[in-house]
């Protein structure tokens, strides 16, 4: 077993940009893995649901183009988890078709695993009947209704996919839906450094830079494990890791800083300790793993909800301010009188009043002088979708309320068109866990030749 | 005298913790703030619920955090993330009711 191992993460997000000072430094420190998590559900259910990845294509090219290029000066694996990010079959396609586009380019070659990660609906099914499936952070269990209503289902992979791909020989790993921390620990406890440190490692090294300040947009961090201690520490030289940038990390995202659990099991942060190992880096030990009674994934998916429409106004009269409830019900009601409310959702976004907060919001007056309004749709097709909210939209320039002077119209529209067009509206409808008795069962890896 | 934790905290934010959860984070400067916040017990399940007009039993956790003298709160989200009504896709500006709330310091 080696000493230790060094592993670059370039980015915290496969797209969102590698700044080149911080990936020289980085490949100076001869990092034996580069390792990239790609996907979150954090950008909502559109993604995962409508297939399609959340960074841009050029921005995710570039980002793409500049690990391999390394990786092939350096004959170094890179892994790739959550490919395009929602880690479904129509993202690992998408990335693929980049990969593949600029190795042909370039005249690169690596052997190549395939992982996917988006399930069989009828398999979960299966496991629904069987028992082995049971909600996350919500109330509701699984149902084959809601299988099918999903539009994808994908279920998160643990390290054991990527060490067989590593076992059969891949150079480059494209992982489907895949735990964030996976590709950092993966090739941690290949080399034989213990698994709640890798794990702990991963789960830091996942979001690049974000855990060294200042904090400032995407970049990258290097971990060095060894047998009992781990230590992070930013390329990028106007950056440090302190104890408190570190720790504080361990907050971020997760709804319990001690316990963070993981595919298979969880680490128990308990006995952690974080020491400033240099004016720059900062080494973490006493982390410990906690096997899980039975090894469980975590499901996810998301269904089509309808066709969004939407318009953006401004209102700056004193006298609709003062009158808004009574102009929205005006609004609501008149359109109902055409289009019977059933079927679709109209919604009022009020901004200057409960826009970010909603129900959350503890202030209910209003308190400036103009206010922002965001008039939704969201119909079962798009010509109903864009039907009721060109209704919804006319009523609200022209309809009356008490005291109305400006009786020319109501609101104040910025853009010409002025209704939007947002495409289909997905939610989340399975956040589940499953249990396998075996950690590689949803998951078909397939090596191919690049 | 009575200070808001956004005066007393270095940090005060709020995210998703996945899609159905929210989570606040306060970090405090130093080790005696934290451990004199701590002591005031100013955060309990009650003051977060009536801070957020939410119901105690979706205020989940309220856990103190030593390594990095810090608190952290999470809530059930009133809907999953990005379901029609959304306001916050991240849950990225939940945090000001918190920040806001004073306490006697």
């Amino acid at each position: 077993m080696a000493h230790q191992m060094t592993i670059l993460a370039p980015e915290g997000m496969l797209g969102y940009g590698i700044p080149a000072r911080s990936m020289e430094e980085g490949l100076k420190r001869q990092p034996d893995v580069l390792a990239v998590d790609a996907g979150s559900t954090d950008p909502g259910p559109y993604y995962l649901g409508a297939g399609v990845p959340f960074t841009n294509r050029r921005a995710f090219t570039l980002d793409l183009a500049t690990i391999l290029k390394a990786a092939n000066a350096r004959r170094i694996p890179v892994l790739i988890g959550s490919a395009g990010g929602g880690g479904g079959r129509p993202h690992l396609e998408y990335t693929l078709e980049v990969y593949r586009g600029i190795c042909r380019e370039r005249g690169y070659r690596f052997r190549t695993a395939v992982i996917g990660a988006e399930v069989e609906k009828a398999w979960v099914k299966r496991q629904i009947a069987r028992g082995r499936v049971s909600p996350l952070d919500i109330a509701t269990e699984l149902t084959e209704a809601e299988v099918d209503r999903s539009a994808r289902i994908v279920a998160q992979m643990g390290v054991e996919p990527f060490l067989r791909a590593l076992d059969l020989g891949a150079e480059v790993v494209i992982a489907g839906r895949a735990c964030d921390a996976a590709v950092m620990a993966a090739p941690a406890m290949r080399a034989g450094f213990d698994k709640a440190l890798a794990y702990h490692m991963g789960k830091i090294l996942e979001c690049g830079g974000a855990a060294a300040y200042p904090r400032h947009g995407s970049d990258s961090l290097l971990g060095v494990i060894e047998r009992d201690a781990f230590t992070v520490e930013p390329p990028n030289p106007d950056k440090v890791c302190t104890v408190a940038s570190v720790a504080a990390h361990s907050l971020y995202e997760r709804s319990d800083p001690y316990r963070l659990a993981l595919p298979g099991g969880s680490i128990d942060l308990t006995h952690t300790r974080f020491e400033q190992a240099t004016p720059r880096a900062v080494c973490v030990r006493g982390t410990r793993w906690v096997e899980a009674p039975a090894y469980t994934l975590k499901l996810e998916g998301a269904a089509r909800v309808g066709f969004r429409t939407l318009t953006l106004a401004g209102v700056r009269d004193p006298l609709l301010i003062a009158n808004l409830d009574v102009y929205l019900d005006n609004v609501r009601t008149r359109v109902a009188e055409t289009y019977p409310p059933d079927g679709y959702r109209l919604l009022f976004h009020v901004y200057g009043r409960d826009g970010v907060m909603g129900p959350l919001e503890p202030v209910r007056e209003i308190r400036g002088h103009e206010i922002g309004l965001v008039i939704e749709v969201v119909a079962d097709d798009p010509d109903s979708s864009a039907a009721i909210l060109a209704l919804a939209r006319s009523v609200a320039l022209h309809v009356t309320y008490p005291g109305r002077k400006a009786i020319a119209g109501n609101l104040a529209f910025p853009f010409s068109p002025s209704d939007l067009k947002a495409g289909d509206a997905y939610e989340f409808n399975v956040h589940h866990l499953m249990t396998v008795d075996d950690p590689l069962e949803p998951f078909l890896i397939e090596m191919v030749e690049v | 005298m009575r200070r808001t934790i956004g005066e007393i905290a270095t940090f005060v934010t709020s995210k998703n913790a996945g899609p159905f959860l929210l989570t606040l984070d306060v970090v405090f400067p130093d080790e005696p703030t934290y451990r004199r916040f701590k002591a005031l017990r100013a955060l309990d399940r009650a003051t977060v619920a009536r801070l957020y007009a939410i119901k105690e039993d979706d205020v989940l956790k309220i856990i103190e955090f030593d390594p990095a003298y810090a608190m952290k709160v999470t809530l059930r989200r009133p809907w999953g993330s990005g379901a029609v009504g959304e306001r916050d896709v991240y849950g990225a500006q939940q945090h000001v009711p918190l920040m806001q709330h004073a306490v006697e310091w």
